[in-house]
């Protein structure tokens, strides 16, 4: 008890003390109440300092900012959507043509909410595989030698501005996919995700070129965060997996994966939000074309992200301008539904309280 | 030790990046092209040089590489004068024309009273006019890649089957009937447009409208309205679509063709085929007609788009440079006359090069009254 007195907690008071000069005599703790004293004492008050106060004021303040922000962008979205919506002729949601000339607005988010979904959707299921694997072993395998350098060059990834990344996916990746595309596309046509799009894939920009690229940008988000989940597995789950004879791959899938299950999920989540904003890498990658999306990889069309970036230089008229907003609005809460999701599923593990 | 190991190795990534960045060649002029039937217009005017140091122009991508050459011959007439050319569109020009945030707009389409563009001009220029100026013909180009043909003749009309769907296959019969020479393969056309807005777009649709005899259905206008292909941004990314692409057609601007190597396809438009060299085209900037007023100098290019001249490519567009008539200040005024009367006079020899087609004598004359009433 007494050492608890030496460790140097800040000491409570009685009434009237708030604020005054730091007690340094231990002998003013709290003595551990005896099993038969009867009722607990008064719930003793609480010191304040001037840095309390402060620190507190400052941090809940760029807490509530944050609210603020989000609550602000939201409402300015609103605002600027709902004329256009009420001056829409088409159903918004479940339209697939999208016409913002101010004159006769018929727009509808179908499309383009289909679009991105899938290419996001696509690319989180090429890049979560691969990075499992990289943090695995980062954290498992590698030596820690060649861990730390590798782990550098893997966040390098996350440091290449997204319009390198654009013109990379254009200008080489998308010849060089064209033998894989064709070859899917011949013998696997008959699934619909590999029939012929409407976005010719010897050229190659098409939705699988830009679901690649956006895996690769997804990469080191995924990875970051999943190498510090696996690092915190309790090093005594390990050692009681090796004590019991497990081997290195029985080690890892009865108590690293188990153990940052969740914290994968909820980085995978993190980037899919990444990859259904995703703007100017799409926006050069895929063509547009006018055909309805057909389920299709080797499909062109237009993301929500990159259909309003492509207008974004023609926004004169508000009525037409809002039309891209509305749209900016589904994209805002579709990214606020996701991340919300990621969040709810971290919620019921205790190792993350 | 460490640390001298570091040090030396970014001691020799550093040198051998210097030496590295002196590689390169400074021979970067663009393959020559026979342009040998296009002579520039004779006339020249004086030149007073001075005035805003730094012009600021924006718009069509179509004209891009002429204004390259315009600004290049500015800069050696006038010495340490410039204009910065930013290839944007021509949607984008005009809007940053009107909104005062550069001194010259490049479009490939007039100003339209219909969209309050001449009104918004106008109340930029301090109320007085804006005129449209077209310093240069650019002939678009049909480029397209077919494996196995090397000669391709389209009609308007056929052109207009192809951009709008109604003629889906390489081998149909509507193409195979005007090129019985050739073996067409069966395999399916991929149209590329210009995404987007693009003068480009809106000059070739008016082709379409005006010369293919009811074949093309749709509007003409900025935005490319055929319902079928893909969309490509900018004439540069059309121009790499079609080189990309096997069985791919598209329109762009001749220089962009010309820099990809694309072969194009030869229009016949009633008097036999015409392939597009500087000479074809220059025969049809003569058909063209001024419709604007006084010193608004826009053309009517719908009888040039309907003409059958024999020998004459009729699908050309020209380009303007909008200006203000009065409305700029006294040092914009005067280097914006001093650019325009090079890009009238010196510029135009080294358009052909650029893959661009100079303006005939006539034109000239006109332009230069016009360029000396800019206060």
């Amino acid at each position: 008890m007494s050492d608890f007195a030496k460790v140097g907690r800040p000491a409570t008071r009685e009434t009237g003390s708030r604020g005054s000069a730091p007690n340094t005599a231990p002998e003013a703790t709290i003595p551990p109440n005896p099993p038969d004293s009867g009722p607990p004492p008064a719930a003793p008050k609480v010191v304040t300092r001037p840095g309390d106060r402060i620190f507190r004021t400052l941090t809940v303040g760029s807490g509530a900012l944050i609210v603020v922000m989000i609550a602000l962008i939201g409402v300015f979205l609103l605002i600027q959507a709902i004329p256009s919506l009420s001056g829409n002729q088409a159903s918004f949601l479940f339209s697939r043509d999208w016409n913002a000339d101010p004159a006769a607005l018929a727009f509808g988010v179908l499309d383009l909410l289909l679009v991105t979904v899938f290419s996001s959707v696509f690319a989180l299921l090429i890049a979560m595989p691969v990075s499992l694997g990289i943090a695995l072993f980062l954290t498992q395998y590698a030596p820690k030698r060649l861990a730390r350098p590798f782990g550098y060059i893997v966040d390098l990834l996350a440091a290449v501005p997204s319009i390198i990344y654009g013109l990379w996916g254009l200008y080489e990746l998308a010849p060089a996919l064209k033998p894989v595309s064709t070859w899917l596309n011949d013998t696997l046509g008959f699934i619909p995700i590999f029939a012929t799009g409407s976005s010719n894939l010897a050229i190659g920009q098409t939705i699988f070129t830009a679901g690649i690229v956006l895996a690769v940008m997804l990469l080191p988000i995924i990875t970051a965060i999943t190498r510090e989940v696996f690092d915190r597995t309790p090093s005594t789950q390990i050692e009681g997996a090796l004590a019991l004879g497990a081997t290195k791959w029985e080690v890892v899938r009865t108590t690293v994966l188990p153990f940052g299950r969740a914290g994968y999920i909820s980085a995978s989540m993190l980037g899919l939000g990444r990859a259904l904003g995703e703007t100017i890498a799409v926006m050069i990658i895929l063509a547009s074309t006018s055909q309805h999306f057909g389920f299709s990889l080797f499909d062109g069309g237009d993301t929500i992200a990159s259909k309003i970036a492509r207008a974004a230089s023609e926004f004169n008229d508000p009525r037409g301008a809002g039309a891209y907003i509305a749209a900016g609005l589904v994209l805002f809460v579709l990214t606020f539904i996701v991340n919300a999701f990621a969040r709810y599923i971290i919620s019921g593990h205790k190792e993350y309280e | 030790m460490k640390t001298k190991r570091t040090a030396s190795v970014l001691g020799i990534v550093a040198a051998g990046a210097l030496v590295l960045s002196a590689c390169g060649s400074d021979n970067n002029t663009a393959p020559a092209s026979d342009n040998s039937g296009a002579p520039a217009p004779t006339a020249t005017a004086p030149v007073e040089c001075g005035g805003k140091e730094a012009l600021q122009a924006e718009g069509s991508s179509a004209q891009k590489g002429a204004m390259e050459a315009f600004s290049a011959a500015y800069d050696a007439k006038c010495s340490g004068q410039k204009l910065s050319y930013t290839s944007s569109g021509s949607g984008a020009g005009i809007k940053q024309f009107n909104g005062g945030i550069v001194d010259i707009g490049g479009s490939d389409s007039a100003l339209s009273k219909d969209k309050g563009e001449v009104d918004a001009a106008a109340q930029r220029c301090k109320g007085n006019p804006a005129w449209n100026l077209p310093l240069v013909f650019g002939p678009v180009a049909m480029p397209y890649k077919l494996e196995g043909v090397t000669d391709l003749t389209l009609t308007a009309e056929v052109a207009a089957k192809i951009f709008s769907g109604a003629v889906t296959k390489w081998n149909d019969p509507a193409i195979a009937g005007i090129n019985s020479g050739a073996t067409l393969p069966d395999k399916p056309i991929t149209v590329i447009y210009r995404g987007g807005e693009s003068g480009t777009t809106d000059n070739f649709q008016k082709y379409l409208k005006a010369g293919s005899k009811g074949a093309w259905t749709k509007d003409a206008g900025k935005v490319f309205n055929g319902g079928v292909g893909q969309g490509a941004e900018g004439s540069a990314g059309v121009a790499d679509a079609v080189a990309a692409g096997d069985g791919a057609i598209g329109y762009v601007e001749w220089s962009y063709a010309q820099d990809k190597n694309l072969t194009s396809a030869k229009i016949d438009s009633g008097s036999g085929a015409v392939e597009l060299t500087a000479e074809s085209a220059a025969k049809a900037i003569a058909a063209a007609k001024i419709k604007g007023e006084g010193n608004d100098l826009v053309l009517d290019l719908d009888a040039l788009y309907a003409s059958n001249t024999a020998g004459a490519y009729p699908l050309v567009l020209a380009t303007y440079e909008i200006v203000c008539s009065k409305g700029y200040d006294a040092d914009t005024a005067k280097a914006v006359k001093a650019f325009l009367t090079v890009a009238a006079t010196d510029g135009q020899a080294t358009l052909a090069d650029a893959g661009y087609v100079p303006l005939p004598n006539e034109f000239q004359a006109k332009l230069l009254t016009a360029i000396g009433a800019i206060a």
